[in-house]
């Protein structure tokens, strides 16, 4: 695992609250959602971060704004030394080749109208990566990099099973030689034979291309296994932030225990303590004041409903936010 | 051992389409006693929600129809029951849980007058005395101040908190089948935890049979102690479920259990997927449905379909490796 590789991406303190509005004409801000708020952490050339929480907790947003497909409200993304939020709509074009997403739903983020050959080929145009016959002959190789066949490139994505179709959308995403990818889900809209086969190629791609992966799933077992280190997000905000083992085996927030503990493991003979969490996850229009863990945490102290704690590193590259540590 | 509450022989539940018949279930038994818990596992298309919808026959007739089989439920075969009778036995002695409850509660509707109608229709109650006991309901399915909840409606609830009123309202009549199809696959894993402990609680007091429908292993060993797993419309093994994760014998359990990423796994290793993508039905290979992506295939797997057999009193194998 890279550990003293070149840091690829920083997020420093990133922000992205959206408004609520209400009226029509008049319209009056009545509400702020606060997505995602204040989040920072780097990524390593390399590397493959995982980025865990329950929906709503800002994991996908977090993404978009990374790639900035969603204006940052405040903070910074520095990837390859140059600050994202900044730049002009040229220069972003030009390194949005090197970043690149793959979504959770592999039906709805291809056009249905597009043959596969036409949508992998549409983005190597644009950045004029080859030209003419080399073209396909650059489609014909990814689709073979991906393990489907050139015979795939005239066929349209509903004659695809939901595997297959994945599989083009990391075609795509490698069309143009990027450096990071940010994954959506991509794994979870699938059965599970065919989604240990496509963590597999992900990791292949990975190990052949070097690439950098931020990795955004609910399946805490999926995350750990591709991941190098693991983010836990609550909220807007991330709670813990470790290496892969360390975080499984010595959590330190009680939100990360709880979120382990609540795994089903296919395993008669593992019996293990569960910690079930009362409620639901607050609204982020209206988060609790002080630690937004407190309303569900059986830990809660007074400190925690006044303070916000702070995310700080507890040990040896094992942060985390909790005024119990 | 109790007699068995539901026996399902021979199930076979085809599809007769323009492209031809599509054989969804195709040969399915087990059987459930009261107060046990089976679980059904198998990729999407495996006809694991048809089996189910076949026992409560809302099969969408045509194109589907149910052509051979039998499902005894309380020593009586559903199928030979007019369709007056199955309207008592749904929702009243058998219950349905969906994996989307956001489609399956009417927006327009509170969500206690939709639990009040099931009450009123099976139980005879009057509008008063069946509000009374949907709001009694949602509370034992663990909802705050459920007389408050019982006037709003549906998009006013969580995920987790729809889930509940789906699973008070399928509880309402005290069912002694519960089936639930993939409760848990749209929830996140906190609420499934609060979801599974409920059913579990519920199994516990009220002896309800629960027929637990998942693609999730994980949810199985936890919750069932049988275990279905189907593979092209076909049970291929049938066991207790502690056999089922400790002896697997047929290739496509092995290869489902040696696919899932392990929590417990000390440092990194490869996963092993199941080569391949799941046959068309509509054009199922001739032999055992599964050879195309089988690790052990012999010749005969291209010939002939393999017969099932018990290997152990209690473990239903069907695949050519143990005849």
């Amino acid at each position: 695992m890279p550990d003293n590789q070149a840091v690829l991406l920083e997020v420093k303190d990133l922000k992205k609250h959206f408004p609520v509005n209400k009226g029509i004409i008049f319209t009056h801000q009545v509400g702020v959602v606060k997505a995602v708020d204040g989040i920072s952490f780097e990524v390593k050339q390399g590397e493959t971060l995982g980025l865990v929480g329950e929906s709503g907790c800002g994991k996908s947003t977090a993404g978009r704004v990374i790639l900035r497909l969603l204006e940052p409200s405040a903070g910074d993304v520095i990837f390859l030394g140059v600050s994202v939020p900044g730049l002009p709509v040229q220069e972003l074009r030009k390194i949005r080749r090197t970043m690149q997403m793959i979504f959770q739903d592999p039906y709805a983020s291809l056009n249905p109208r597009m043959s596969v050959g036409e949508m992998i080929a549409e983005p190597i145009k644009i950045h004029g990566l080859a030209k003419g016959p080399e073209v396909e002959k650059r489609v014909k190789e990814l689709l073979h990099v991906v393990g489907l066949s050139p015979q795939h490139m005239g066929r349209y994505p509903h004659e695809f099973s939901g595997g297959q179709r994945q599989r083009v959308g990391i075609a795509r995403a490698l069309a143009v030689e990027p450096k990071l990818i940010i994954c959506d889900e991509p794994v979870s809209a699938l059965d599970v034979s065919i989604q240990a086969q496509v963590i597999n190629l992900m990791e292949d791609l990975q190990a052949e291309f070097g690439l950098t992966y931020i990795f955004i799933a609910h399946d805490l077992s999926v995350v750990k296994h591709i991941s190098d280190r693991v983010a836990v997000m609550y909220l807007g905000k991330i709670v813990e932030l470790a290496r892969y083992d360390e975080l499984y085996k010595n959590p330190l927030h009680p939100y990360t225990r709880a979120l382990l503990s609540a795994i089903p493991v296919p395993d008669t003979r593992a019996r293990r303590e569960r910690i079930v969490l009362a409620g639901d996850v607050p609204s982020p229009l209206n988060p609790p004041p002080g630690c937004r863990f407190h309303t569900r945490c059986s830990y809660a102290k007074d400190i925690c409903c006044r303070e916000e704690p702070e995310f700080r590193a507890v040990q040896d590259g094992h942060w985390a936010a909790c005024h119990l540590n | 051992m109790g007699e068995a509450l539901l026996q399902v022989r021979e199930l076979k539940t085809h599809f007769f389409t323009d492209l031809g018949v599509i054989k969804a279930v195709d040969g399915v038994d087990f059987s459930i006693e009261r107060g046990d818990t089976l679980g059904i596992v198998g990729e999407s298309g495996s006809g694991k929600s048809i089996t189910a919808l076949s026992i409560l026959r809302l099969v969408p007739s045509p194109p589907g129809k149910i052509i051979g089989g039998e499902i005894v439920f309380k020593g009586e075969n559903l199928l030979h029951k007019p369709e007056e009778e199955m309207r008592k036995i749904r929702g009243n002695e058998i219950s349905m849980i969906f994996q989307d409850p956001m489609t399956s509660l009417n927006p327009v509707f509170q969500v206690g007058a939709q639990i009040a109608e099931v009450i009123m229709l099976h139980q005879k109650k009057r509008k008063r005395e069946a509000w009374d006991l949907a709001s009694e309901m949602l509370h034992k399915v663990g909802i705050a101040d459920p007389v408050q909840r019982a006037k709003e409606y549906p998009h006013q609830f969580s995920g987790g908190m729809r889930q509940r009123a789906m699973i008070a309202m399928a509880l309402s009549c005290s069912p002694k089948l519960l089936i639930a199809d993939e409760p848990t696959t749209a929830l996140d894993v906190t609420i499934q935890a609060q979801i599974l402990e409920l059913m579990v609680q519920l199994k516990e007091n009220y002896g309800t049979a629960i027929m637990l429908i998942t693609h999730d292993l994980g949810v199985v060993a936890e919750l069932c102690k049988k275990v279905l797993v189907m593979y092209a419309g076909k049970p291929v093994e049938y066991a207790e479920t502690d056999s089922i994760f400790n002896r697997p014998k047929h290739p496509y359990t092995l290869g489902l259990l040696a696919s899932l990423p392990k929590l417990d796994q000390v440092g990194k290793h490869r996963l092993e997927p199941i080569e391949g993508s799941p046959p068309d039905l509509n054009n199922l290979p001739k032999g055992c449905s599964f050879v195309s992506r089988c690790s052990h295939k012999k010749p005969e797997c291209f010939k002939f379909s393999p017969f099932g057999r018990y290997l152990e009193p209690e473990h239903y194998v069907a695949c050519h490796l143990y005849n």
